[in-house]
């Protein structure tokens, strides 16, 4: 795991692996998925809270689990940045990771895609493809949106791309 | 509007001609004159479109738009021409290669043309070719299908904005590849190519996965994220490697990865590299429809050197995606007498060709290699890459499974259970 800072790679081995290699349109086998998938999130929330370090709410949108929404959030100088997260499960999942989305820093940061689209790190993809399909939405959250939150809210609250809530003189906030 | 505007001439001159001397009313009058001589002239060049056309005519006149499609037909390069309007071509990804590939195709007669995105125009594509400013803030298809339908009246156009990589959107296009109202008597699909033209794995991946389903053949085209290499792909399923077989292929642009400056932004573009790209891919679409010329199974672009490595691919027997096993099975059925009709067609040829070879004398001592067979390998060998080729991703780890690794903490094992866990954590 070249590439990676040593606290995101302690964590991400602390997060149960999946085992079915199952996509949205597999039928009972993405169900099975789908179960390992909550697992592994369970898991994956519980040990941030007991690490003093609970940075995301996600959960399915639809009864089919193919589309989740929720928020994460990032703390800078003390202050709290929220954000809306919202991704689909690709038809060809596992093969593929989910698209992590941020639709309120759409077209505020050059590392986006359009639509809000996180633009992952050149080590992503390939650890993605080299674990499949033992990795999920947790592990997709800790090694895609994790770092990206640590790398991109410094420089978009410096630049004054995005301003806290509770600043007085924000009007334009997001 | 013509006559609006004569009208308005004429009202200017008689409040002119009411003046009672030169004043500085009259020089207002004049630029006002001048300024409506203007729109005059624009209005008379405002577009006119041009109406369909019933057959395509070999007749060389300024009035016909295939003329010097049909000399095509004359020269001897393709056999017949007009087949173009029996085609159907389904194009994923209206972007700085699918939007030009879409223009070429309605320029050359496309029967048919499919376009999916679900994308809008922004002022940041401006730098590649087809959209225009005024066309900001359209879906990239509606914008795609107004320009299109002004060049040529003729080609069918379907557009669906959608996003092929959700389960919904890829439904929707699944179905309408297998719509075949176009040309009901047509064998399989409903469309002879699909032309992927997108720029991310995910939604190459769910393009393999509905050709792979569908048997449909389909030419892949990517540029690279530094915008100076590209490459085009035809994949058939069971008979090529598909997109799963192996990790996707990279032309090496040369320049060192770890010297290449990704910090800030996460792709950039040139209309020149997607221009070629587009080019060489609707010339392969091209050749492949109207069967002429050779057919690329692989063909790389190095911008930076000027170099096209080429390759071919078969597919990977252990290939992770199951429809592209039963497509392999499919095909070794029907190998050997695909491959005797090769070969008789092969020998048929050689008989026609005058015989005696062409320069006995040889003066300039040329030999002659037969270079044009492209390297061939096996999908999952990476070794055996010819130059100037790379591997994108590694391939998948070897499954294994973890024995009882289930964590003692999961007894729940239904679903609504699962999920009010992890509602429970997320309510506080
Ligand atoms: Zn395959």
């Amino acid at each position: 795991m070249e590439g990676w800072d040593p606290n995101t790679k302690s964590t991400l081995t602390q997060i149960p692996l999946l085992t079915t290699k199952a996509g949205p349109r597999d039928g009972a086998a993405w169900t099975t998925r789908l179960k390992e998938e909550y697992k592994a999130l369970i898991a994956y929330t519980q040990m941030n809270k007991s690490n003093d370090n609970d940075w995301f709410r996600i959960s399915a949108a639809n009864p089919e689990g193919t589309r989740w929404t929720g928020k994460c959030w990032y703390v800078h100088n003390l202050l709290k940045y929220e954000f809306d997260l919202q991704f689909d499960i690709p038809v060809t999942y596992p093969s593929t990771a989910p698209e992590l989305e941020l639709p309120q820093l759409d077209g505020k940061t050059q590392k986006m895609y359009r639509g809000g689209k996180i633009c992952l790190t050149v080590h992503f993809k390939p650890l993605w493809a080299k674990n499949c399909p033992r990795f999920g939405i947790a592990h997709a959250l800790c090694l895609g949106l994790a770092p990206w939150l640590a790398a991109e809210v410094p420089v978009l609250v410096d630049s004054g791309m995005i301003k806290h809530k509770d600043d007085a003189t924000s009007t334009s906030e997001s | 509007m013509e006559a609006e505007l004569k009208e308005m001439l004429n009202d200017l001159d008689s409040l002119k001609q009411s003046l009672p001397d030169p004043s500085n009313l009259a020089s207002s009058i004049l630029k006002l004159q001048s300024r409506v001589e203007h729109l005059t002239k624009l209005a008379k060049s405002a577009p006119v479109r041009r109406t369909k056309v019933q057959d395509m005519s070999a007749e060389v006149v300024d009035s016909n738009p295939y003329s010097r499609l049909m000399a095509l037909q004359r020269m001897g390069i393709v056999d017949n021409y007009e087949r173009i309007r029996d085609f159907s071509v389904a194009i994923v990804g209206i972007g700085g290669v699918g939007s030009v590939a879409a223009e070429m195709l309605t320029r050359c007669g496309i029967g048919r043309l499919l376009l999916y995105d679900y994308d809008k125009v922004e002022l940041a594509n401006m730098n590649r070719l087809f959209f225009r400013p005024e066309q900001v803030g359209m879906t990239k298809t509606d914008a795609a299908s107004q320009t299109l339908s002004d060049i040529n009246p003729d080609v069918v156009l379907e557009s669906f904005t959608l996003n092929i990589t959700t389960v919904q959107g890829f439904e929707t296009f699944m179905s309408s590849l297998r719509n075949k109202s176009f040309r009901p008597n047509k064998e399989g699909s409903g469309v002879d190519l699909v032309l992927s033209c997108v720029d991310n794995y995910e939604a190459r991946m769910a393009v393999n996965q509905a050709c792979n389903e569908l048997n449909q053949t389909w030419m892949e085209s990517g540029v690279s994220e530094d915008a100076v290499s590209g490459h085009i792909q035809l994949l058939i399923p069971g008979e090529t490697a598909c997109f799963a077989c192996a990790p996707p292929l990279v032309v090496a642009s040369g320049v060192d990865e770890r010297t290449l400056k990704r910090e800030g932004v996460c792709a950039a573009s040139l209309p020149t590299t997607m221009g070629v790209v587009a080019g060489l891919l609707v010339q392969n679409t091209l050749k492949l429809l109207l069967q002429f010329g050779q057919v690329s199974p692989y063909l790389g672009y190095n911008s930076l050197k000027d170099f096209f490595p080429t390759m071919e691919m078969r597919p990977n027997p252990q290939c992770s995606n199951a429809a592209c096993l039963e497509r392999q099975k499919e095909y070794l059925l029907v190998k050997p007498a695909r491959e005797a009709a090769i070969i008789a067609k092969m020998e048929a040829e050689v008989l026609s060709v005058p015989e005696g070879p062409l320069h006995t004398d040889n003066e300039w001592n040329i030999s002659v290699v037969d270079d044009s067979a492209p390297e061939r390998t096996d999908a999952t060998s990476s070794d055996a890459l010819p130059d100037g080729l790379t591997r994108e991703l590694p391939a998948a780890d070897e499954f294994q499974k973890f024995p009882a690794a289930e964590p003692a903490t999961a007894t729940f094992d239904d679903i609504e259970e699962l999920r009010k866990q992890l509602d429970a954590l997320n309510a506080d």
